[in-house]
């Protein structure tokens, strides 16, 4: 399956959900915000949410800023 | 927020005490602030000011109606309608009880007097009337300011309080200033001097002002009737209404008026006098508080303090006033709200203007440029 | 005591700090600490799923520091609000310093954008500190939208260049019915005292602070700065003089009898 996350290209094996995606790119412990098909997810239901190919996903975080 | 709940914040005491017991040291810095905040407008309204002091802030006061308002002064001209009131303010020459002939002009007798103030020069009309509102209400006025407006760039009124409706009508109609005062913001004394009628009502004239703001007046006006309590912190409040209302409806020009009480056909004895000198420093003080406030002189005060006044923070002053209903035409005063001081007539005051160096100016505005309809 | 009140929120600190351009999340840290401020700024950037690194909130007090998101980087309304929702999202108070700046040369904010996205970011129910030209009658209409502050901008960001837009700000302050955060282009304490007697609430640094050899006594200078000009203001500044002129008394009329 086929995620576009941040701009890139990425392929993953399905069934995915969100929750194990950010476990597999180290995020899981992070203070990240994902937004899926420009819908923000409520971290509660990341279990939930099973990814979809052709996703597009944007993982954000704080950076510092003025 | 509202001003009333603003005025919550400043309980009368508390100013009147911080008023009176004001240092020359505080005077001093209040009076060398670039801005005031509510605090250094109390201070500076000190009766403890001195000469010196007072000297100052009226140089103050003079540089920045110079600087926001040039040399001008702009003349208008009372027309009242009507004098029939259902109000007992005790003070008022106009109140329910006092045995005077009561009129309310027909339409074409406001025509009449309209085209004599037209002839005299006056191009901004202040419309009056009493609180009667079978014979003199929101549908009696419309009418009125449509035969009035016509013959004049600028009406205003000077009547009864409205809801935001009441004064949309009347924006519609072709009004852009309001005249509202709240005669004192002493509650307990207001309802004293106000004992039944629908003036008795302190908290809807309060609000009233805003509510025209919100319908879009161009120009609102506020004021205290000086002498009815204590002036001080009236004044005060006054000052403070007018900055709530500036800041809140930042389109319109507001104005401060300066009435002091004079003795009426009701025998109303005023509790405090308001000297010369004090009103003076009031007119300087309102000034630094809001430097684009129009601040109006009323045609109480006589012929020589109103000159010396002019330069001090004046921009506008009724002419050729009369104060009874059909008094232009009728040359008449039967019937006159109060008496006035001034008995010059608007050619001359308008010759004392410019020979202070003023410019006096008949006509402002015109709505009529914004018109869309071509009629 | 004199406190800082913003939407019902109260500050000791007149002084708001920002975390971008540090050399090094200590010197970052340290700076924070010795500004002594109260509010810090933060961005919101795309995670670098190659190489995640530490998050900078690691390092930020959330105890101790109220974070206030910026919606840097967005160009328009619409984007700004994207931003501040996912800000929100990531469990922040719903407080953001909105910045829309679409010109990629100055970073001047965009004021019609701007006010836009006010207007949808308070009925949103966010508390928004709007970053704006010192323009007078751009403040009163984000103020009748309902923000809790206005910025308006000394100079463009990261200039140093002080309170350019001083007369401008003067109107601000004077006719403002919310706290004045002079924000940008301030690039030592004198600026920063400058602002604070011109009557301004607080100020906002970032630049200052961070490109500098040491960002930590930069940060207790800028405090130093900010209580100075506040007490200044407080205290009321001499006038300065005009030259003697010969006038006639305008009172002198009250003491002729």
């Amino acid at each position: 399956m086929n995620l576009i996350i941040n701009g890139q290209n990425k392929t993953f094996a399905a069934p995915l959900n969100v929750a194990e995606l950010l476990l597999r790119l180290d995020l899981d412990k992070k203070p990240v915000v994902v937004e899926l098909n420009r819908e923000i997810l409520i971290a509660d239901k990341y279990v939930d949410i099973q990814l979809d190919d052709g996703d597009t996903l944007e993982i954000i975080q704080f950076v510092g800023g003025g | 927020m509202s001003f009333l709940e603003q005025l919550e914040q400043f309980p009368q005491a508390e100013i009147r005490d911080k008023i009176l017991s004001a240092t020359p040291d505080q005077i001093e810095r209040a009076l060398q602030r670039p801005r005031l905040r509510p605090d250094d407008f109390a201070l500076l309204l000190s009766p403890e000011i001195s000469d010196d002091q007072l000297e100052r802030l009226a140089v103050k006061a003079h540089k920045l109606t110079r600087q926001r308002f040039g040399r001008i002064i702009l003349l208008y001209a009372p027309l009242y309608l009507s004098n029939e009131c259902a109000n007992g303010c005790k003070y008022c020459g106009f109140n329910a009880e006092n045995d005077l002939p009561r009129r309310t002009l027909t339409f074409s007798e406001i025509a009449d007097e309209a085209q004599v103030l037209r002839d005299l020069g006056f191009r901004h009309m202040l419309l009056l009337t009493g609180e009667a509102p079978k014979v003199a209400g929101i549908d009696y006025l419309e009418s009125a300011v449509k035969v009035v407006k016509p013959l004049c760039g600028s009406v205003s009124i000077e009547v009864f309080p409205m809801d935001r409706e009441g004064y949309s009508r009347m924006v519609k109609a072709g009004v852009d200033g309001l005249t509202l005062y709240q005669e004192t913001y002493d509650l307990k004394l207001y309802r004293e001097l106000h004992p039944y009628g629908p003036k008795s009502n302190y908290n809807f004239r309060l609000q009233a002002p805003a509510a025209a703001g919100e319908a879009g007046f161009r120009r609102i006006g506020v004021g205290a009737l000086l002498g009815l309590g204590d002036s001080l912190s009236d004044v005060f409040y006054a000052g403070l209404h007018a900055l709530y209302l500036a800041r809140k409806f930042w389109r319109t020009q507001i104005t401060i008026s300066f009435p002091r009480i004079c003795p009426t056909e009701g025998g109303f004895a005023p509790r405090s006098l308001v000297s010369d000198r004090q009103l003076t420093q009031f007119i300087c003080a309102c000034r630094l508080l809001i430097p684009d406030a129009g601040l109006i002189l009323s045609t109480r005060e006589s012929e020589e303090l109103r000159n010396h006044l002019l330069p001090l923070g004046i921009t506008q002053m009724s002419a050729g006033s009369c104060t009874a209903p059909g008094g232009y035409s009728d040359h008449s005063d039967e019937g006159e709200q109060f008496a006035i001081s001034d008995h010059r007539s608007p050619a001359e005051i308008a010759e004392l203007i410019s020979a202070a160096g003023y410019e006096a100016v008949w006509k402002d505005w015109d709505n009529a440029f914004l018109a869309t309809d071509t009629r | 005591m004199d406190k800082l009140i913003i939407a019902g929120r109260t500050f000791t600190s007149r002084l708001l700090a920002g975390t971008g351009k540090f050399a090094s999340n200590e010197a970052m840290v340290a700076a924070l600490e010795n500004s002594g401020c109260e509010i810090v700024t933060v961005a919101l950037r795309r995670v670098d799923i190659d190489n995640p690194k530490d998050s900078l909130l690691s390092h930020i007090d959330r105890e101790r520091y109220l974070l206030l998101p910026n919606t840097s980087g967005a160009r328009d309304a619409e984007e700004a609000v994207r931003l501040a929702r996912l800000a929100r999202a990531a469990g922040c108070d719903p407080w953001i310093k909105l910045e829309v700046t679409p010109d990629p040369y100055y970073l001047l904010p965009d004021p019609i954008e701007t006010l836009k996205a006010a207007e949808i970011l308070v009925k949103d129910g966010f508390v928004v500190l709007p970053y704006m030209p010192a323009d007078p009658v751009l403040a009163k209409h984000l103020q009748e939208v309902g923000v809790a502050t206005v910025m308006p901008l000394g100079s463009p960001i990261g200039s140093n260049r002080g309170v350019r837009t001083r007369d401008h700000i003067g109107i601000i302050i004077e006719q403002a019915t919310v706290p004045v955060v002079v924000d940008a282009g301030l690039g030592a304490p004198s600026h920063a005292a400058e602002a604070m007697e011109m009557g301004a609430d607080a100020v906002l640094v970032n630049t200052a602070l961070a490109d500098t050899a040491d960002p930590a006594a930069m940060a207790r200078a800028f405090k130093k700065g900010v209580e100075a000009g506040r007490e200044a203001f407080l205290a009321g500044l001499g006038p300065q003089r005009d030259k003697a002129e010969a006038s006639s008394p305008l009172t002198g009329f009250l003491r002729d009898d």
